[in-house]
């Protein structure tokens, strides 16, 4: 069985599943957000009863991280819906955006969007905060309402997006009714050459493929190339598993793996019980579809508006001009990516307006107090031109209510360390969006118009 | 349950994702409010590009649009989980996507919700049929017609996913079957669950 297969089989309780398969697999770890949470409340309350209790409230995550740093009355009054049943409920994991239980959430405007306008229980966008609040481990299965919720793959577990119903089933239930997936498998050699990053390498594989490539499919990135990769540039690549239309992305978990997830379990004191399950031998694995892919090969590669399949070299691009550059969000947005970001702006000047939104406060705080070249990153972006906001979240991402931080609120052409860019996604429906690795968006950031990381690499 | 449903098409192409089925500065409704769950309506497919879709999906200032079917191409609702997109649709009175392919999370949200049944063509339709064109979509014959010109296109059988849709969506469906206990009362699910429910992914 492929490692999917494996999990599924398990979760199943079952001694081995094939794809297509139709499996009640019982789930480890069920997150909402703000966008979702309160249908899939609404949801599990009309069809389980209004005084119904949830299946396990230690196995239910609630991250509001959307829409919060906006005056938008609906998008406040979602975060309070989620702490109501948080109360009601008494569940253990919510990373609300304000201290108070009894509170009520509202954006004060007046303030600004650069400074922090949340509490110490804020956590940030839900994929870059469930691993590092010890949400994550080999082997399980864990569903959410999001699509992004692949990037869970580089833990070693089963990790997809539901819908608010199926969530609601789950709250109910604690089990969904999964389809086994067929497995492609992206056999990764070699290393990365300078200027090229994990970004890169899945803009590459989703250009590979196509945008709807991977439907219904897993994707098992394995070989020593994925070994060598680190945990945060394994995030990277399974979070865009979906823009393949894959079900699912997933690394094999090895000692890196667990140090990552030990770490965090231990500082945050989640369950620390896990059984990780490992790739077979290639015999007893089938796959629909297996290449190799050596990374040594790929250079700087940008998804073109209007979809991320759409692939072309950075450096084939030097001709669109830019009007804006954006780093942030679940698969741009960590330390890693900003410290990439700041290593190619450092001692520069933006030429277009470039908005960073960190993905986390946990973030925020490495970014203020890493330093560089004796100024803190922070500084070191800011003094650069950089618009930081310490108020981490999806933001603009997904474009949000009018007065998001970093929207695109007319036509005009971004690129952006994000994960998608189908038409409107980052807000204006005439804008085109180029996705790329934080390296590329930095450097194109410095001259206006799309650009090769390593022409301005020292 | 013999189904037949008939009505104008609405047709667009490849990768209409999410967000141009539901822009995201409308996830802020809440679907399971009725109020809000009709406001969705309104928005249903207003994130088209107005170049290439000049005729509106909603008329503007409505919940409610003439469109009974939508006809598409590859990828129809790649993107988000957001089950506000085959609610959307369902809200403006679609009741079917005909494509040649759909998203997987969009395929399984229309199945779970009930909204709407989404159906695979068998060849690319999306060229063939124009917005306004009468048509008329059997479920049980798996077959799309063209009412002026009676040109009539295979499509793919729902499998198991058809009798949940019929029953109004997951919930309905395993209720109907005894798989969970009737509403309001807080159930587990029982344990001939997982032999009975059909395969909705």
């Amino acid at each position: 069985m492929t490692l999917t297969e494996k999990i599924m089989a398990r979760a199943a309780g079952k001694k081995s599943v094939q794809p297509g398969d139709n499996v009640w697999v019982n789930v480890d770890i069920l997150m909402t957000h703000d966008v979702c949470g309160p249908g899939t409340i609404g949801v599990f309350k009309r069809e389980f009863g209004k005084d119904a209790k949830v299946w396990d409230r230690e196995k239910i995550v609630i991250i509001p991280d959307h829409y919060i740093f906006t005056v938008d009355s609906k998008s406040n009054r979602n975060v309070d819906i989620l702490r109501d049943f948080v109360k009601e409920q008494g569940l253990k994991y919510f990373y609300d955006v304000i201290d108070d239980p009894n509170g009520h959430w509202t954006f004060d405007a007046s303030k600004g969007q650069l400074k922090r306008q949340y509490g110490n229980s804020f956590a940030g966008v839900c994929h870059t905060a469930l691993p590092a609040k010890g949400h994550t481990r080999p082997g399980e299965v864990l569903l959410a309402t999001d699509s992004h919720t692949c990037t869970a793959g580089a833990f070693g577990e089963f990790a997809t997006g539901i819908g608010n119903t199926d969530a609601g089933f789950v709250f109910g239930t604690g089990k969904l009714l999964l389809k086994v997936p067929e497995t492609m498998r992206f056999w990764f050699e070699g290393s990365l050459q300078k200027g090229v990053m994990a970004k890169d390498v899945i803009l590459h594989c989703i250009g590979d493929v196509g945008s709807d490539g991977a439907t219904y499919r897993a994707m098992q990135f394995q070989g020593p190339g994925a070994k060598a990769l680190q945990m945060d540039d394994r995030m990277t690549i399974a979070n865009m598993a979906i823009e393949a239309g894959g079900k699912n992305g997933i690394f094999e978990p090895d000692d890196k793996t667990f140090a990552y997830v030990d770490a965090r379990i231990k500082a945050n004191g989640t369950k620390a019980k896990y059984d990780a399950l490992f790739c077979d031998s290639n015999d007893k694995q089938t796959f629909v579809y297996d290449k190799k892919f050596d990374l040594s090969k790929l250079e700087p590669t940008v998804a073109c508006h209007p979809n991320p399949g759409n692939r072309k070299l950075a450096k084939e691009l030097g001709s669109v001009q830019l009007d804006r550059a954006y780093i942030g969000s679940c698969t741009g947005g960590k330390t890693s990516d900003f410290l990439a970001f700041a290593q190619v702006i450092k001692g520069r000047k933006v030429k277009i307006d470039t908005f960073g939104v960190p993905a986390t406060p946990d973030v925020v705080h490495d970014l203020q107090t890493a330093k560089m070249n004796g100024k803190t990153v922070w500084q070191v972006l800011e003094e650069a031109g950089v618009q930081m906001t310490e108020n981490a979240s999806c933001a603009a991402c997904l474009g949000g209510p009018n007065d998001t931080f970093g929207r695109l609120n007319k036509p005009m052409k971004c690129i952006s360390a994000t994960n998608r860019n189908f038409p409107g996604r980052m807000g204006h429906l005439e804008s085109q969006v180029f996705l790329a690795s934080p390296y590329t968006v930095a450097a194109s950031a410095i001259t206006g118009h799309i650009t090769d990381p390593r022409e301005v690499l020292g | 349950m013999s189904k037949v449903i008939h009505g104008k098409a609405y047709v667009v192409r490849d990768n209409i994702d999410t967000d141009q089925i539901i822009p995201a500065q409308y996830l802020t409704l809440v679907p399971t409010i009725p109020e809000e769950y009709e406001k969705l309506g309104g928005y249903a497919l207003c994130g088209l590009p107005k170049d290439q879709y000049p005729t509106r999906y909603i008329p503007e200032g409505q919940t409610k649009g003439p469109y009974t079917i939508v006809i598409a191409g590859r990828n129809f609702g790649c993107g988000s989980s957001r089950e506000h997109a085959p609610i959307a649709l369902g809200a403006a009175g679609c009741e079917a996507v005909v494509a040649e392919s759909f998203a997987r999370i969009f395929f399984r949200n229309s199945v779970a919700t009930g909204e709407l049944y989404p159906v695979e063509s068998t060849t690319r339709i999306c060229e063939t049929i124009r917005t306004g064109d009468e048509i008329e979509l059997d479920l049980d014959a798996n077959t799309l017609k063209i009412l002026k010109s009676s040109k009539v296109f295979a499509t793919k059988s729902l499998g198991d996913a058809r009798p949940v849709i019929d029953a109004g969506g997951l919930f309905d469906f395993a209720r109907q079957s005894g798989m969970i206990q009737a509403q309001g009362n807080h159930s587990k699910a029982t344990g001939e669950l997982a032999a009975k429910e059909p395969a909705d992914d």
